[in-house]
């Protein structure tokens, strides 16, 4: 053992340590959804809970999602009807528009406006619960914390993500209208026509797909970052930002290997 | 009163949601609620190049159902068409596949004869035209070989 200098033992010890520290996390963010799946799919469920959830993360986003998705579907049209425009297809902006909306920007967008209201919310919520030990108040009464709070918040992101999503798609789809029609004159019928013809159910579908993922990922993320909170105040605020980045970035990466495999 | 509130607010974003899913879902993809009403034929086509299940048939223009499936039955492209129930169709009709426009998607026009019998569901239709294949044709045209 002598032959090593010390220092090179020391650097594969620090090597070890974090590797050993990165598969803990990894493992114990896995492990928090297992849980919470079983206890997902056993009852007692805590219905009134599920729906102030629903109400928090669904109704309480209504207006942000109208309105990006409106301002998403107008910016959509307008660009994209100036780069048809130079090819002389303009007909195609309908399809375009809702093919980008449906397959992409409805999914990801609605999850990022989602994630950054309501999200971040959770994680300060069910932290600063851990750390005022609200939690363990409701251990020592017997309920389940994962059951009153980290089941319904998932199983809300499960209902309301796609329906969040299809609001986008649809307010999106008349934005573009909006602008390619009543502003820069291309024919009603062209637009809705061609759209029509274009997108099928298997665009819907792996839309709908998207968005129940995001759905699962941002709540999981978000309540996880909670539930393992730091220390005190700043622990709070740390683990918030922290649930925010992750699950942005997430969203993102999830998206690139979802739209791959569903073509 | 805050309770009922938020029942009122999770009922008004569901009813939203679901009236935005089944607008893309009946508008954009075509979902049919209230069952089909229509019937199938049959056309066997020596070649289908470019069409897709779900593409159009349609009669002078409008259309009248669309394509439910393609397969291949002994070397030739077997493509059952779905047809409304309210269309019927002369036994001696023509199916040809064209093109929409100079690059544009395919789609099946029937031209319906004259005779007096109509092909029953199931049928098919014997009278058909394939597509014109552009390249093809392009490539006779600079050869001179027309």
């Amino acid at each position: 053992m002598n032959a090593a200098p010390s220092w090179i033992l020391d650097l594969v010890a620090l090597v070890g340590r974090l590797a050993l520290n990165m598969a803990a996390a990894l493992g114990r963010f896995g492990l928090f959804l297992a849980q919470a799946v079983v206890f997902m799919l056993t009852p007692p469920f805590k219905g009134r809970q599920l729906l102030s959830r629903i109400h928090f993360i669904g109704f309480n986003s209504l207006v942000i999602i109208v309105l990006t998705g409106a301002f998403t579907g107008m910016v959509l049209g307008l660009q994209v009807f100036i780069t048809l425009s130079r090819f002389g297809s303009e007909a195609f902006l309908g399809p375009a528009v809702a093919l980008s909306l449906i397959r992409e920007l409805g999914p990801v967008l609605a999850a990022l406006m989602v994630t950054g209201r309501a999200g971040s919310a959770l994680t300060a919520e069910i932290g600063i619960m851990r750390i005022t030990e609200q939690i363990d108040a409701l251990t020592v009464m017997a309920l389940n914390p994962y059951r009153y709070l980290v089941v319904p918040s998932i199983v809300a992101g499960l209902i309301t993500f796609p329906l969040m999503t299809a609001i986008f798609d649809t307010v999106g789809i008349f934005g573009g209208y909006l602008v390619g029609v009543k502003l820069l004159g291309l024919s009603r019928g062209t637009y809705f026509g061609e759209m029509t013809t274009f997108v099928d159910l298997g665009d819907i579908a792996t839309g709908v797909w998207k968005s129940l993922s995001f759905g699962v990922l941002v709540t999981w993320v978000c309540a996880y970052k909670g539930f393992y909170v730091g220390h005190g105040a700043e622990g709070v605020a740390r683990a918030t930002t922290q649930a925010v980045v992750l699950s942005s970035v997430l969203i993102l990466v999830w998206d690139y290997f979802l739209g791959s495999v569903l073509q | 009163m805050g309770r009922s509130r938020v029942e009122v607010g999770v009922g008004l974003f569901v009813i939203l949601g679901a009236l935005a899913l089944g607008y893309l879902s009946v508008k954009l993809g075509r979902v049919e609620l209230l069952g089909r009403g229509g019937y199938t034929v049959s056309a066997n086509f020596p070649s289908v190049g470019g069409l897709k299940s779900g593409s159009s048939v349609e009669i002078a223009g409008v259309e009248i159902g669309r394509v439910e499936k393609i397969r291949l039955v002994n070397d030739e492209a077997e493509v059952v068409l779905w047809i409304n129930d309210s269309i019927k169709l002369p036994d001696d009709s023509i199916a040809s596949i064209k093109t929409k426009g100079l690059i544009g998607e395919k789609y099946i026009r029937v031209s319906p004869g004259g005779s007096d019998k109509i092909i029953k569901p199931n049928g098919r239709i014997r009278e058909v035209e394939a597509p014109v294949d552009i390249e093809e044709l392009l490539s006779k045209y600079i050869f001179g070989k027309v």
